[in-house]
C-alpha cells in the first residue's frame, strides 16, 4: 500500500491532488466533457474510500447510484457524492466497470450509508457489491428478472426510447395503454423460479424466504425468560406505515431485536420513466415524488438541469425576484411538510387525529395560495429551467363559474403578510401549547429511538433525523443554493438524537423558516415589477442542454434531496437526460431504520417511523 | 406540577370545540343559506373554529390559474367571420410537451391537394393519463388550448367516457374567456388582439378570412357544456356574449366526425404503406 502524502489543502482540488499523489496509479481526473471528479480503479476503491473519509474528512456519503453508459463506452459506472459534515462541496469520485460482469466493491464497511443504495443499483443495474452484508434487491422483488434500469431493459408498455413519441403527431393514433399491456410476453423468469413454488401459503416460506437467520417454525426459549423469539410482519397495509410499507421484526417479548425494511410496493420506476422525459417533463413528475412538498422537489430538479444549462452559452441566471419566489414558495412547503410530520407522527403515537387536524387548518390556506399561484394545491408543477411559471397573481381568488365565488377573494401580498405575521406563528404556538410540555407525549418519545451523531452521519441520514443527533448539518447553510447565503436563519439542532428531539427541530424550523419568510416579504416588495425571466420571456421547451453531469441539492423538509443528471447533449439528438437519478431523503433515512429500533418495543416502532418522516412516493419512486 | 402540560394542551382543544359551536350558534339556519356572504365569512382567514365546506352543496370557487383537464378553444358562434372555427392549428407542439404523452392529433390536411391545412382534424386526450400539469396551455404558441376549471369529470364507464375527442374538448372562446379574465387579458396584450393570430395577419393583409372555410352548419342538439351565466369580461373588444341554451355551435355531427376520422387514418395508412414499400 502506497504511503499517505501530507494533506496541504482542505480544499476538493486539495483533496483530489492529496489522493492522486497518495495513488498515482488508481486515481485519475475524469477529464470527460462537463463532468468532475475522480475515476478510481474499482481495485482500489475500499482503500481510496477509507483515506477520503478518515483522512480527508469527507465522513457523510450523500449519494451513491449507477449510470449504464450503453453505446457510449459501453460501460457500468458508479458515482459517489461524499461531503463533510462541516460543510462545503463534494467530492465526486466514480469506479467503473464492464457490463457484462458488473462488480465494484461494496463501500458498506466504509459508509453505512451506501447500503440501501448499493442495494438499489444492485436491482435496477444488476451491478454486485461483494463484501456487501446484505445485497438483495430492494424496491423489485425477489425473483424478478432482469435490471430494468439497464439502458436495454423494456418495459411493460414500451413504446420509444423517448418522449415525445412520434405516435401522438401528425398521425394520432389514439388507444389506451392497457391495449399495448405485454404482461405475460415481456415477462420471463429464471430457470431456478418454480412458479408452483410461488403459491406456497404457509406464511413460514414468507419469513424464510427473507433469510433472517431465525427458524419460525421451532418455538425458542431464551434463558431466564418464557419468552419466543418471534417474527412479526408490519405491513404493507398498517394504518402506521404511512403507505404501504413493510417491516419484518423479530421480537423477543416485547422487544425488538432487529428491523428490516421491506419497500417497493409503490415503485414505478421514477428514473426509468425520468429517462424516457424530456427535461422538461421530469418537473411535474417531480411533484410526485414527496407528495406533501412538491415545490421542493421542483426546486432541486431545476438547480440541477441549472448548473448543467449554465455550462452552455444561451443561459441566463434567474433573476432575483424569480428566485426570491422560489425561497418563499420552498419555505411554505416546508411549513407544511413539518405541520404534516408532526402531526402525523402523534397519530403514530396515540393522539388520533386531533392534532393534526388542528395544523392543516393552516395548511389549507397555504395550499389556497400555492393552488392561486401555481394552479394545484399539491402537485405545483411550478419551477421552471432559469424562471417559474408565474408571477404572483395579484389576487388570491377570482371570479369563476362557481357559486361563491366571492368567497376567500384576498389580495395575495395581504394574504401572504398576515399569513407570516399572524397565523403561522400563531398555529406553531398552539401547537407547542398542546404538545411540547405534554406529559404523554415526553414520556413516549424521550430517549425512544436514539440515534448517535456518528451513526447518524455514517448511516447518511438528513434533515430533521440528522439535525435531531446534533449534527448541525443544514444544506442552506453548509452548502449554500439560491439566495439562502443573505438570509438571516439559524439551523435548528437538538442533540439527544430521540424522537423528541426530532420534533423539537421540527418545531425550531417552523419557526425559522416564519424567520425567513418575513425577510421575503419586503424583497418581494423591492422587486416588484420585476421579470421573473432574465430576458423577459418564457423559457424554451426544448432547452439544449450541454454534455456533462451535475448534481443538485437542496434542504427539503425531509432532509438532502438531490438529483443526479447525466446529460448526452447532443449526442442524442434530443432533449432527453442520459441518467436522471433521485437521491430520495425518505429512501436514505430508513438505513439506520434497523439500529434505531434495537431494543425498544412493538410499540414505539410505530412512532419512531413516523419520527424519521417518510412518503413513500419517494421511499419507492 | 405534573399534569400542566396536559391540561394546557386539553384548553386548546376545548376552546376549538367552543368556537366551533359558537360559530354554528351564531349563524344558526343562515348557515344552509348557501349565502356567498355567509360563505365568505365562514371560510375565511379570521374564522374561529372548525368549519367544512358542505361539498357538494357548498364549493369553493377555484382561483383563475387553477388546472385540471384541457379544453380547447373555438370561436364563437356570433364571430363575424370565424364563428365555430377552432383555435388549434395542429402544430403538435402540446403533444410534445405532454409528459405522460395523453394528447394524439390527427393533422389536418387538404383533401385536394394533401397539404396540411392549420386545423386539426381529430383531436383527442386520454384524460386518464393527464396528470393536469397545465403545460399544453402553457406551451401553446396560439393559446387554444387551456386548461379547465371543471373538475368534476366522474362517469360510470371510464372506457367509454375518458379519451376525450374533439367535440368534447371544444369550448367557446367566451367560456375561457369567462373562468379566467384577467389571462384572457394578458394573453391579448400578448398577442396584440383579442382574435386569433393567424385571424389578425389575415386582416392585416386584407384578405378575407372567409377563403377557406365556410361556416360550418350548427349541429343536432346536444348537452351544452357548462357554460352558465358567462361574466363580463374587463376588455370585450369582440362581444363575448353568452351562448343560447341548447345549441352547441362547436360541436360538429357525429357521423361527419367518424367519416373524417377514418379518411385520415386511411391517408396515414397510404403514407406508412408508401414508406414501407
Amino acid at each position: 500500500m502506497p504511503t499517505a502524502a501530507p494533506l496541504t489543502s482542505t480544499t476538493i482540488d486539495g483533496a483530489i491532488d492529496h489522493l492522486q499523489t497518495t495513488y498515482p496509479k488508481a486515481v485519475s481526473v475524469d477529464d470527460r466533457e462537463g463532468y468532475g471528479g475522480i475515476i478510481v480503479d474499482s481495485a482500489q476503491l475500499l482503500d481510496v474510500a477509507r483515506v477520503i473519509r478518515d483522512e480527508l474528512g469527507f465522513d457523510y456519503l450523500s449519494s451513491a447510484t449507477a449510470v449504464d453508459y450503453l453505446g457510449a463506452g459501453d460501460h457500468m459506472e458508479m458515482v459517489y457524492h461524499a461531503y463533510r459534515s462541516s460543510g462545503g462541496g463534494a467530492l465526486v469520485f466514480k469506479a467503473q466497470t464492464e457490463r457484462d460482469h458488473a462488480e465494484i466493491p461494496s463501500l458498506v464497511s466504509v459508509w453505512r450509508g451506501a447500503d440501501f443504495q448499493e442495494r438499489e443499483a444492485w436491482d435496477l443495474y444488476g451491478i454486485h457489491f461483494p463484501g456487501h452484508p446484505n445485497l438483495k434487491r430492494i424496491l423489485m422483488w425477489e425473483g424478478f428478472h432482469g435490471h430494468p434500469m439497464r439502458k436495454d431493459w423494456r418495459e411493460a408498455y414500451y413504446e420509444e426510447e423517448q418522449k415525445p413519441f412520434d405516435s401522438r403527431w401528425p398521425g394520432g393514433h389514439v388507444h389506451r395503454a392497457e391495449e399495448k399491456n405485454v404482461f405475460g410476453k415481456n415477462v420471463s423468469y429464471p430457470r431456478e423460479i418454480d412458479l408452483s413454488r410461488l403459491m406456497d401459503t404457509s406464511e413460514s416460506a414468507v419469513y424464510q424466504s427473507l433469510g433472517l437467520g431465525v427458524d419460525v417454525e421451532r418455538v425458542m426459549d431464551k434463558d431466564g425468560f418464557e419468552t419466543n423469539e418471534l417474527v412479526v410482519n408490519m405491513g404493507p397495509h398498517h394504518p402506521s406505515t404511512h403507505g404501504v410499507f413493510r417491516m419484518v421484526l423479530t421480537v423477543d417479548g416485547e422487544t425488538v431485536t432487529s428491523l428490516e425494511p421491506v419497500m417497493g410496493y409503490l415503485h414505478r420506476n421514477h428514473e426509468k420513466i425520468g429517462e424516457r422525459n424530456t427535461y422538461l417533463h421530469n418537473i411535474p413528475f417531480t411533484d410526485r415524488l414527496d407528495y406533501i412538498s412538491s415545490m421542493g422537489n421542483n426546486h432541486g430538479y431545476v438547480l440541477a438541469v441549472e448548473q448543467l444549462l449554465s455550462l452552455g452559452r444561451r443561459y441566463n441566471e434567474p433573476t432575483y425576484r424569480c428566485e426570491v419566489l422560489r425561497v418563499l414558495m420552498v419555505e411554505l412547503s416546508r411549513i407544511v411538510n413539518h405541520l404534516w410530520a408532526i402531526g402525523f407522527w402523534l397519530n403514530d403515537i396515540g393522539a388520533f387525529f386531533t392534532p393534526v387536524l388542528y395544523f392543516i387548518q393552516e395548511r389549507e390556506r397555504i395550499l389556497d395560495f400555492f393552488e392561486a399561484v401555481a394552479g394545484s394545491r399539491m402537485m405545483c408543477n411550478y419551477m421552471r429551467f432559469g424562471g417559474l411559471f408565474g408571477d404572483l397573481p395579484e389576487r388570491i381568488k377570482s371570479v369563476s363559474n362557481l357559486t361563491n365565488d366571492r368567497a376567500r377573494d384576498y389580495n395575495t401580498i395581504q394574504f401572504l403578510t398576515e399569513m407570516v405575521s399572524e397565523r403561522i406563528p400563531r398555529t406553531i404556538d398552539e401547537l407547542e401549547q398542546l404538545l411540547t410540555q405534554n406529559e404523554i407525549l415526553i414520556e413516549r418519545s424521550v430517549g425512544v429511538g436514539v440515534l448517535s451523531a456518528e451513526d447518524a452521519i455514517n448511516y447518511s441520514a438528513a434533515g430533521p433525523l440528522l439535525r435531531g443527533s446534533g449534527v448541525p448539518y443544514d444544506i442552506r447553510r453548509a452548502d449554500p443554493y439560491s439566495i439562502y447565503d443573505e438570509l438571516d436563519f439559524d439551523v435548528a439542532v437538538e442533540d439527544a438524537g430521540d424522537m423528541y428531539a426530532r420534533y423539537r427541530v421540527r418545531v425550531k424550523e417552523l419557526r425559522e423558516s416564519v424567520r425567513i419568510l418575513r425577510q421575503l416579504l419586503p424583497r418581494l416588495e423591492a422587486t416588484e415589477g420585476q421579470s421573473i425571466w432574465a430576458d423577459g420571456k418564457p423559457g424554451a421547451y426544448a432547452p439544449r442542454v450541454p454534455l456533462g453531469e451535475a448534481y443538485g441539492r437542496v434542504e427539503n423538509g425531509k432532509g438532502e434531496l438531490g438529483y443526479y443528471i447525466v446529460s448526452a447533449g447532443g449526442k442524442s439528438g434530443t432533449s432527453n437526460p442520459w441518467r436522471y437519478h433521485v437521491r430520495a431523503p425518505s429512501f436514505i433515512n430508513l438505513t439506520p431504520m434497523g439500529i434505531m429500533s434495537q431494543g425498544y418495543k412493538v410499540a414505539d416502532i410505530v412512532g419512531i417511523l413516523g419520527s424519521i418522516d417518510i412518503v413513500l412516493g419517494e421511499t419507492d419512486r | 406540577m405534573y399534569g400542566t402540560g396536559l391540561a394546557k394542551g386539553l384548553m386548546l382543544t376545548l376552546r376549538h370545540f367552543v368556537d366551533s359551536y359558537i360559530d354554528d350558534i351564531r349563524y344558526g339556519f343562515r348557515k344552509y343559506s348557501h349565502s356567498v356572504d355567509n360563505f365568505g365569512i365562514r371560510q375565511g382567514t379570521q374564522t374561529k373554529g372548525v368549519i367544512t365546506v358542505q361539498y357538494p352543496d357548498e364549493k369553493v370557487a377555484v382561483p383563475e390559474r387553477f388546472r385540471f383537464v384541457p379544453f380547447l378553444i373555438v370561436e364563437d358562434e356570433d364571430h363575424p367571420t370565424r364563428a365555430g372555427k377552432d383555435w388549434c392549428t395542429s402544430c403538435g407542439i402540446c403533444a410534445k410537451v405532454c409528459p405522460p404523452q395523453c394528447i394524439w392529433i390527427v393533422r389536418g390536411n387538404d383533401p385536394d391537394t394533401g397539404r396540411p391545412v392549420p386545423e386539426p382534424e381529430a383531436f383527442f386526450i386520454d384524460i386518464d393519463i393527464c396528470m393536469n400539469c397545465g403545460y399544453c396551455a402553457e406551451y401553446c404558441p396560439f393559446d387554444a388550448i387551456k386548461m379547465d376549471h371543471d373538475y368534476e369529470l366522474a362517469s360510470y364507464d371510464r372506457t367509454t367516457h375518458h379519451i376525450h375527442d374533439k367535440e368534447r374538448l371544444s369550448k367557446p372562446n367566451s367560456y375561457w374567456r369567462s373562468i379566467a379574465p384577467t389571462r384572457a387579458y394578458e394573453e391579448m396584450l400578448a398577442r396584440g388582439t383579442w382574435e386569433h393570430k393567424d385571424a389578425a395577419k389575415e386582416a392585416r393583409r386584407g384578405q378575407s378570412s372567409s377563403r377557406r372555410s365556410a361556416p360550418r352548419p350548427a349541429a343536432k342538439a346536444a348537452p351544452a357544456p357548462a357554460v352558465k351565466e358567462a361574466q363580463p369580461t374587463p376588455e370585450p373588444a369582440v362581444s363575448a356574449a353568452p351562448v343560447a341554451e341548447g345549441s352547441t355551435p362547436w360541436s360538429e355531427d357525429d357521423a361527419k366526425r367518424e367519416e373524417r376520422r377514418r379518411k385520415a387514418l386511411e391517408r396515414k395508412a397510404r403514407r406508412a404503406a408508401k414508406r414501407g414499400g
